[in-house]
C-alpha cells in the first residue's frame, strides 16, 4: 500500500496539466482504478485484516484525493499566471482623453465675494445695463454739467429721431443698482451687486467693459468706521490674509459724503506684488457715506436712513488675487489664458471649504 | 495740479519734509500722483577741494588731482579742461549713481593710475545741460553734503515739485493758495496773509464794457483795468523758475502773469493788446456761426448762446475758455487791458464740450472760481504788472456785480460724529471749519466763497471728516441684521446660472466672458444689429452693437483660436443678450459651442467629429442641473441661424421654448470665419419653471423585487418618422406596465429601401404585482406593434 501511495504521489508530482491529473484520478480512484481495487479486496478479508487495512485505504484514498486538488489548483495558477504574462499592456499610453473644463476667473471671483458678503448679510441685486442716464447719474448726484459726467467716458444708446429723451446709457457702473433697490425694497438693506460696467476706453490697462461690484448698507446708525470693518473683514478673507491694513484716504465722489479711497497693504518684492504685507499702499476701491440726495432719489429720507456704499472692479481684485497681468486677456478667450487661468467645476468658494484651493 | 515747495511756502509757514507734506496731502482728498524731488537723486554727492593737478604721465587731456574729499586727501583722474588746484568741486565717491551718465562709480585704473571718484558736471547730475567741464562752486565746505549747498546757494535747482490730483468738487486745490489753507487746516504750518496794495489810477479809460441782458446769468460780473505804457518782455528769472517747475513754457512777461495768478491764487485772467481792441469790449451770447481764431491758432465757430467777448470788429475771445489771437499780447504790447471775470461754470462746461477746448481757464471756470475774489484778483495782477513792466493803470471798469453765493447750514456735531464713526470733539470741528474759511454763528457754518462744492449738511461732515483724516478711522464691526445661521440669499435665477456654470464646466467646456457689444454684421447674422441696440458712441466698429444673444461672440472668439491652432474647442458664456435699447431689454442665456472633435487624434480611437447629438446631450444636462423637468417636447422651427434639419427647440409646450440646440447654419459659419462644422445650444435659463412644491422631502422609492424584462423591436418607417414619436406611442402602450422605451439602433436605406429607414428599441416591463408570464408579455408586445404601427404608419421588421 506504501508502493502504491509513493507511486501516486509522485505520478501527481510529475503532472503537467489537467487531463495527466483526470487520468491519474481514474488509474487511482475510478471505478476500475487501483485503489478502488484495493478496497474491494477488503471484503475478502477476516474482520482483523480489515480493521487495519480498511482505515489505512480510506487515509490513502483521501491523501490522494487532495494531492490530486492540490495539484490542480497549482496547475490552474500556473497557466493563469501565464496567460497574464501574456496580457501585459503598455500602461504609459495615454489615458482616454476627457476635456477639462473650467470656470472664468470673474465667475469665480464673483461667487468667491458673494459667499463673504453673504455671510455678513448682504444679498445679491441685480439691475439693467442699459439704463436711463437718471438712473446712472442724476440719481446719484451728477447732474448735466458735472464734469464727473464728462470723465466718466460714457457709452450712449442711438436714438431714434424724433425719440427727444436724453439718450440711454451703458451704466458706467453698478451703482444704478442702489437707486433701484431702494426704490423698490426701501431701508433698512444691505445688498451687494456685481455685474459688468461699461465706458468708452481701451489702453493697457482699461477695456470698455470690465466688472464691478457695488455695495449698500443702509440702516439708523452706520457709520464709516463700519464700513472700514466691513472692508477688512471682506479683504482678510477675500485675500485670505490675516489682519490685512487697509487705509481710508479722503476722496471725492458725487453719490457719497464724505468719500474715501480705499487702499491696501502690499509690497513690491522683485516685480512681484504681495498684498496684505509691507508698507506700500495700492488703491483698491471706492466708497463712502451715501449721500442724502441719493437716498432722496431713491425715496428714503435722508433724516431717518444713513448708511455706506462701494464700489470694486472685480477683474481687478482677481487680478490681484491670482496674479492675472493683463486685464484685456479676461474678454479674448484664448483658450490657452482660459485654461491656465480658469478654475475646475467643483472649486466652489465657500467659508468653511475655504475660498480657494 | 503741480506746485513747487517753495511756491507753497509762499503761502504756508512750515517747516514740515516734503514726505509729511505729501502723505498729508494724499490723507487730506488731494491724492499726490507723483513728487520730483531733484535732490533725491543728488543725495551722495559731496563737495570737495583740489589741492593739486597734475598731467597724467601716459594721457595729455588727463589729470591726476588730490583732491580734499569727505574720506579726505583722495586721488582722482579728471579729463575736464578746467581741473586744476585751488577749485572746490563736487565729488561722486566710488558706489555713488550717477544719474547723467547712468553709471554707478567705482574705484577704477585710468592708463594705470588709480582713482577713487569722479568731479561731476551739471549735465552729469542733471542740473542743466552744462557740460564745459566740471562745476567750480564759489563756495563750500570739503565734505558738505552738495544738496544741502544748493539749497542754501541755489534752491531753484533742489525745489521738489509735487503733482496732485484734484477732484472735480475742490477747484479752491486748484490754486496753491488753496492747498496751503488745506494744510493749514490740518496743523502743518500757519496760512500766510497775502494782500494787494491796488495801483492808484491815473486815469479814467475810454473803453465801455457791456454784458448784455441775457448773458447776465453766464456772466454776473466783468472787471477791467487798461494799463497804458506797459513793458512787455521775458519774464523776471523767478517767474520763469516757477513757471517752467510746473511743465509751463513761459511767453511773455504779461501772459505769464496771467498763467502765474491762475495757479496761485485760482484766479484766471485775460490780457488783451488794447491796441487791437477796436472800439468797445462787449460780452453777450453768440448768435451762432461767429468764428475766432483762438490763442491755440484753430479756428473756432461758435454755436448759437455760447458767450463771446467781442468789440467792434467782432469776437475777440471765447469766454472764460481762450482768448483770440488778434488782440492776444506779444513782446510789442505797451497799452493792455488786464481782464478778470467770473463765469457761469455749467455755461463754460457746456461751451467747453461743445468745442472740445481743453483749457486751463475752462478747467477752473467749469469747477468753479471763487466769484467775491473777481475785483481782488485783477487788483494783484495789475500791481505784478506795474511793479515789474512799469505803465500806470486806469480806474476800475466793473460792470454787473459780484453774484452773492452766501448761505449756510446747520453743523450738527452729533450727526458728524454719527456718520463718521469717529469721537470729533465739537470744538474741534468748529475750529476745522473755520481754518478752512467757515464763519460760523452760533451752530450755523457760513460756507466761503471760494467753495462752490459745499451745498449743504453733508458737506459740512466731509470736511470734517477729512481733516480730522479718515486714516486715523477704526473700524467697528457691523453685526448682521439677524443674529445666527445666515439665511440662503441667491435669488433663483442667480443659483440657476451658477449651477450651469459648474454643469457646463463639468461637462468639460472653458467658460468665456465676451463683450456685450458685437459688431453690425455679427449681431445682425443672429437676429440683432437694428438701431435701437446700436451704440451712440462705440469705440471701433468691431464693437458697434449689443449682442442678441451669446453666439456671436463665441463663435468670432472660437474663429480666434482656430486662427492660433486651436481646432478642437468647447466654450460656454452665460450672460444677458439684447433685444433692445430700454432698460431691461436684455435677457438671461445660457450658451456653448462645440467645434471640431470630441478629442485630437488619439491612441484608443475614440475621438470623433462633434455633433448635435453632443450638444444635446450637454443642453440636457444643464436643463437637469437648473431643475427643468425631465419629460419635454422636442420641436423644429428655432431661428434661421441654425441648421434647417439639423436642430431641435427643448420646450414645453409649443410657446415655451427652454433650449435650442442643433448645428449652426454653414453659411452663417462662413461668415463667422469658422472652420468645419460646429455645434452648440442655447438656454433660455428664466424660462424653467419654477417647481411648484418647495418641500424638501422626496416621494418614496418604489423598487419591486419582481424580476424586470427586456425585449426588442426593430420597425420599419419612413425616413422622416422621428424616434420620439415611435418612443412614445410605445410608452402608451401600457403605461403601468412599460417603464422605459429606448431606441438603441438606426438603420437608414440599403434593402429597405429608398425612403425607410429602421428603428430598433428595447422595452423594459416592470411588473408590479405578479411576475410575467409568457402569455402577459405576448399581449403587450402585440399592443407595443398596433400602437407604434398606427402612430408611425410602419411595420414591424420581420
Amino acid at each position: 500500500m506504501d508502493d502504491l501511495k509513493a507511486k501516486y504521489l509522485s505520478l501527481i508530482a510529475a503532472a503537467g496539466d489537467e487531463a495527466q491529473i483526470e487520468d491519474l484520478r481514474i488509474a487511482a480512484l475510478g471505478k476500475k482504478g487501483e485503489i478502488s481495487a484495493a478496497m474491494r479486496e477488503l471484503g475478502k478479508m477476516t474482520p482483523e485484516e480489515r480493521q487495519t487495512a480498511g482505515p489505512a485505504l480510506n487515509a490513502l484514498k483521501d491523501e490522494i484525493n487532495s494531492a490530486l486538488a492540490a495539484k490542480k489548483a497549482a496547475l490552474g495558477d500556473a497557466a493563469l499566471d501565464a496567460r497574464l504574462r501574456g496580457e501585459w499592456l503598455d500602461v504609459t499610453l495615454p489615458s482616454r482623453p476627457r476635456r477639462q473644463g473650467t470656470i472664468h476667473p470673474i465667475s469665480q471671483v464673483t461667487e468667491e465675494v458673494t459667499a463673504i458678503f453673504a455671510d455678513m448679510g448682504f444679498a445679491v441685486a441685480e439691475g439693467p445695463q442699459i439704463d436711463t442716464d437718471w438712473y446712472n447719474f442724476d440719481a446719484l448726484n451728477i447732474p448735466g454739467h458735472h464734469p464727473a459726467r464728462a470723465e466718466m467716458d460714457t457709452f450712449y444708446m442711438h436714438r431714434a429721431q424724433g425719440d427727444n429723451r436724453p439718450p440711454h446709457v451703458l451704466r458706467t457702473h453698478t451703482s444704478p443698482v442702489q437707486i433701484r433697490h431702494m426704490e423698490k425694497f426701501g431701508a433698512p438693506c444691505r445688498i451687494i451687486a456685481p455685474g459688468r460696467v461699461y465706458r468708452a476706453d481701451y489702453d493697457q490697462t482699461h477695456t470698455p467693459m470690465f466688472n464691478q461690484v457695488e455695495g449698500l448698507a443702509i440702516d439708523k446708525d452706520i457709520s464709516m468706521a463700519n464700513l472700514k470693518w466691513v472692508l477688512e473683514e471682506f479683504f482678510a478673507a477675500f485675500f485670505e490674509v490675516d489682519g490685512i491694513k487697509t487705509r481710508f484716504r479722503a476722496s471725492h465722489f458725487p453719490f457719497t459724503e464724505p468719500s474715501a479711497e480705499v487702499d491696501i497693504q502690499c509690497s513690491w518684492v522683485d516685480g512681484q506684488l504681495k498684498i496684505g504685507e509691507g508698507d506700500g499702499w495700492l488703491e483698491v476701491l471706492g466708497s463712502g457715506m451715501v449721500h442724502p440726495h441719493v437716498l432722496q432719489s431713491a425715496g428714503v429720507d435722508p433724516a431717518q436712513w444713513q448708511g455706506f456704499a462701494f464700489g470694486m472692479g472685480i477683474d481687478r481684485i482677481a487680478m490681484l488675487k491670482y496674479g492675472i497681468p493683463d486685464l484685456r486677456a479676461f474678454f479674448d478667450s484664448d483658450l490657452r489664458w482660459l485654461r491656465h487661468y480658469g478654475f475646475a467645476s467643483l472649486d466652489v468658494p465657500t467659508l468653511h471649504g475655504g475660498l480657494s484651493r | 495740479m503741480k506746485f513747487t515747495l517753495s511756491w507753497l511756502k509762499h503761502h504756508l509757514d512750515t517747516d514740515a519734509s516734503v514726505d509729511l507734506i505729501t502723505e498729508t496731502l494724499t490723507d487730506l482728498g488731494l491724492e499726490v500722483e507723483g513728487v520730483e524731488n531733484p535732490a533725491a537723486k543728488l543725495a551722495d554727492f559731496t563737495i570737495g577741494y583740489v589741492e593739486s593737478a597734475e598731467k597724467h604721465p601716459d594721457a595729455d587731456k588727463l589729470r591726476v588731482c588730490q583732491v580734499q574729499t569727505r574720506d579726505g586727501l583722495t586721488q582722482i583722474i579728471c579729463g575736464a579742461h578746467n581741473a586744476r588746484a585751488g577749485i572746490t568741486v563736487v565729488i561722486a565717491s566710488p558706489g555713488t549713481y550717477v544719474p547723467g551718465i547712468d553709471t554707478t562709480i567705482g574705484v577704477g585704473k585710468i592708463r594705470g593710475i588709480e582713482s577713487y571718484g569722479m568731479m561731476c558736471s551739471e549735465r552729469e547730475m542733471e542740473l542743466s545741460d552744462e557740460h564745459d567741464g566740471i562745476i567750480e562752486l564759489p563756495s563750500g565746505e570739503v565734505g558738505q553734503s552738495f544738496t544741502d549747498w544748493l539749497a542754501a546757494h541755489q534752491p531753484d535747482k533742489v525745489d521738489p515739485v509735487i503733482e496732485i490730483a484734484i477732484t472735480p468738487n475742490r477747484p479752491d486745490a486748484l490754486g496753491v493758495r488753496g492747498i496751503a489753507r488745506d494744510l493749514a487746516a490740518r496743523g502743518l504750518g500757519t496760512l500766510k496773509l497775502v494782500t494787494v496794495d491796488p495801483v492808484p489810477a491815473s486815469f479814467t479809460a475810454d473803453l465801455n464794457v457791456t454784458i448784455a441782458d441775457d448773458t447776465r446769468d453766464g456772466c454776473p460780473v466783468f472787471c477791467g483795468r487798461l494799463i497804458r505804457g506797459v513793458k512787455n518782455g521775458p519774464s523776471p528769472a523767478w517767474l520763469q523758475t516757477q513757471l517752467r517747475a510746473i511743465g509751463l513754457r513761459p511767453i511773455s512777461f504779461l501772459v505769464d502773469v496771467t498763467n502765474w495768478f491762475t495757479y496761485d491764487l485760482n484766479r484766471p485772467l485775460h490780457v488783451f493788446d488794447a491796441d487791437k481792441v477796436q472800439g468797445n469790449i462787449r460780452v453777450h451770447r453768440a448768435k451762432g456761426g461767429e468764428t475766432i481764431v483762438a490763442l491755440d491758432d484753430k479756428t473756432y465757430t461758435l454755436q448759437p448762446g455760447q458767450i463771446a467777448i467781442s468789440d467792434d470788429q467782432g469776437v475777440e475771445s471765447i469766454a472764460g475758455i481762450m482768448g483770440g489771437a488778434a488782440t492776444g499780447c506779444t513782446e510789442d504790447t505797451v497799452n493792455v487791458f488786464v481782464e478778470s471775470a467770473y463765469w457761469d461754470p455749467i455755461q463754460i462746461a457746456y461751451t467747453g464740450r461743445a468745442l472740445k477746448i481743453n483749457s486751463d481757464a475752462r478747467y477752473r471756470f467749469e469747477r468753479g472760481i471763487d466769484p467775491a475774489f473777481t475785483p481782488e484778483g485783477l487788483e494783484h495782477a495789475v500791481r505784478m504788472i506795474v511793479d515789474h513792466a512799469g505803465g500806470e493803470a486806469s480806474e476800475l471798469i466793473i460792470t454787473g456785480e459780484v453774484p452773492d453765493t452766501s448761505r449756510a447750514y446747520r453743523l450738527d456735531a452729533q450727526r458728524v460724529i454719527s456718520l463718521v464713526g469717529m469721537d470729533i470733539p465739537e470744538s474741534t470741528q468748529r475750529q476745522t471749519l473755520t481754518a478752512l474759511g467757515f464763519h460760523l454763528e452760533g451752530d450755523m457754518a457760513h460756507v466761503p466763497s471760494w467753495r462752490p462744492d459745499v451745498q449743504g449738511e453733508a458737506d459740512l461732515v466731509e470736511e470734517v471728516a477729512r481733516i480730522a483724516s479718515l486714516t486715523k478711522l477704526q473700524g467697528k464691526p457691523m453685526p448682521r441684521m439677524q443674529a445666527g445661521v445666515p439665511k440662503p440669499i441667491l435669488t433663483q435665477g442667480q443659483q440657476r446660472q451658477q449651477a450651469a456654470r459648474r454643469t457646463m464646466a463639468a461637462l468639460g467646456y472653458n467658460e468665456c466672458v465676451t463683450y456685450s457689444f458685437v459688431d453690425q454684421q455679427a449681431a445682425a447674422l443672429f437676429g440683432g444689429g437694428d438701431d435701437a441696440t446700436k451704440l451712440e458712441n462705440p469705440i471701433s466698429s468691431e464693437l458697434s452693437h449689443m449682442r442678441p444673444n451669446l453666439l456671436p461672440a463665441l463663435l468670432r472668439a472660437a474663429a480666434r483660436n482656430q486662427a492660433r491652432g486651436f481646432m478642437d474647442m468647447a466654450l460656454f458664456e452665460v450672460g444677458a443678450g439684447f433685444h433692445g435699447g430700454e432698460p431691461g431689454e436684455q435677457h438671461n442665456l445660457i450658451t456653448g459651442i462645440l467645434i471640431g472633435k470630441t478629442a485630437s487624434k488619439e491612441v484608443h480611437g475614440t475621438s470623433r467629429a462633434v455633433d448635435l447629438y453632443d450638444a444635446k446631450a450637454d443642453a440636457e444636462s444643464v436643463l437637469a442641473a437648473i431643475g427643468a423637468p425631465a419629460k419635454v417636447q422636442i420641436l423644429r422651427g428655432a431661428a434661421d441661424w441654425w441648421h434647417p434639419g439639423r436642430h431641435g427647440k427643448i420646450c414645453l409646450g409649443p410657446k415655451k421654448v427652454l433650449a435650442v440646440f442643433g448645428e449652426l447654419h454653414p453659411k452663417v459659419l462662413r461668415e463667422m470665419d469658422i472652420k468645419g462644422p460646429a455645434v452648440g445650444f442655447t438656454i433660455w435659463p428664466d424660462e424653467v419653471p419654477v417647481p411648484k412644491s418647495k418641500t424638501t422631502t422626496r416621494p418614496a422609492l418604489v423598487a419591486t423585487d419582481l424580476q424586470a424584462v427586456e425585449r426588442d423591436f426593430a420597425f420599419v418607417v419612413d425616413a422622416d418618422v422621428e424616434a420620439l414619436t415611435l418612443v412614445n406611442a410605445a410608452m402608451g402602450a401600457d403605461k403601468a406596465l412599460i417603464s422605459d422605451v429606448r431606441v438603441f439602433d438606426q438603420f437608414i436605406g440599403g434593402n429597405l429601401g429608398e425612403g425607410k429607414k429602421s428603428l430598433a428599441v428595447t422595452v423594459r416591463l416592470q411588473p408590479t404585482t405578479a411576475t410575467l408570464k409568457d402569455a402577459d408579455i405576448e399581449a403587450v408586445s402585440a399592443k407595443i406593434v398596433d400602437k407604434v404601427t398606427k402612430a408611425t404608419g410602419g411595420t414591424l421588421r420581420g
